[in-house]
């Protein structure tokens, strides 16, 4: 399938959402096509004001076999979590 | 002919163009080269119908008789057809729907723009609807046309047959009749002499760019927007998408 057009993710922002979120992804023959397709593929019911997208060939992942290395070390380190903290009552709830 | 026939007429034209290459675009619907593609022009159709719920919906009720939409719609034949000859043309190859869909959406920003000042406001307010979705369907269908027009031999070599294919169709969007002038002297129709000068300069930006030539010739095709002459084709069209009340008059659900 050499011929297939390059692989887009698309990131939507929804009506009242602050950031762009990953909805899926789509072929296109290039970036201007991809967010028109876009448009007609994941907000055709109102859900979306802003649709960022990028050629998945741009976006380096992690890779799943490195999850030891790469996450669990953080397991064992609660104390970077703030929850060792007393809050003064003058700063209410955070 | 009174204002009030050429109204309905008018409306006629307006509904019937939506009507008919709404359902041709939505032939395409499971079939369109990649999934992409297939919601859009799904999505294309489904506004082009909608749109011809407010047109058809409005001439109704100009025309005074208790005809609904879905009865113009539905329970017309070939004859009482006031679409232009171009959007019953076959869908051909995809570029060939595309090629199609740019000659039309060209022309139809430019109408739809005029009509959302137009003396009747219920004709402005359908008209300001429609021209939203339709600039999207100009912006697409002119970047697939620039795209595969400037893409590879062979996708230049099929946009260029389209093109030469249905050129002569594209004057009868700017042959004026009684109905036009009596639309235009009532302040409800557009100057189509002025409309085509920007349609001209809209299309010729877009063939440039897609390195495909225009026709030398101003012959025109008529017969569709005054229901003189259809082409064979629409009538087969019709068999299509009137198969049910044909089948089942009066079905409802």
């Amino acid at each position: 399938m050499k011929h297939e057009w390059p692989l887009w993710e698309v990131f939507i922002r929804g009506q009242h959402g602050l950031n762009h979120r990953h909805v899926g992804s789509l072929h296109a023959p290039d970036a201007e096509m991809a967010i028109k397709n876009a448009r007609d593929v994941y907000t055709r019911r109102n859900e979306g004001v802003s649709i960022w997208v990028v050629e998945a060939a741009h976006i380096t992942a992690s890779s799943p076999s490195d999850k030891g290395p790469l996450y669990e070390p953080s397991e064992s380190k609660v104390y970077r979590h703030p929850t060792f903290f007393d809050i003064p009552d003058e700063a209410g709830h955070m | 002919m009174t204002d009030q026939t050429a109204l309905f007429e008018f409306l006629l034209r307006l509904g019937d163009n939506t009507l008919v290459l709404g359902h041709r675009v939505s032939e395409w619907c499971g079939h369109a080269p990649v999934l992409e593609e297939d919601i859009a022009l799904a999505n294309i159709a489904l506004d082009l119908i909608g749109q011809t719920q407010m047109w058809l919906g409005l001439a109704g009720e100009v025309e005074g008789a208790g005809r609904s939409a879905d009865d113009l719609a539905m329970l017309r034949d070939v004859w009482d057809f006031r679409n232009l000859l171009l959007v019953e043309q076959p869908n051909g190859d995809f570029g060939q729907t595309l090629m199609r869909q740019c000659l039309f959406d060209a022309f139809h920003v430019e109408l739809l723009t005029d009509l959302t000042h137009t003396s009747d406001d219920r004709i402005a307010a359908i008209a300001a609807k429609a021209l939203k979705e339709v600039t999207y369907h100009l912006d697409r269908s002119s970047e697939t046309v620039i795209g595969l027009g400037d893409g590879t031999e062979e996708s230049h070599r099929r946009m260029q047959t389209a093109l030469d294919l249905l050129w002569p169709y594209v004057g009868e969007m700017f042959t004026l009749d009684a109905v036009d002038e009596a639309m235009h002297t009532a302040g409800i129709a557009p100057d189509l002499t002025a409309l085509r000068s920007r349609f001209d300069a809209r299309i010729d930006t877009i063939l440039t760019e897609a390195t495909l030539t225009k026709p030398d010739s101003a012959f025109a095709q008529s017969g569709g927007k005054t229901g003189f002459r259809h082409t064979e084709h629409l009538g087969h069209m019709l068999t299509q998408m009137q198969w049910l009340q044909r089948a089942y008059p009066g079905a409802t659900w």
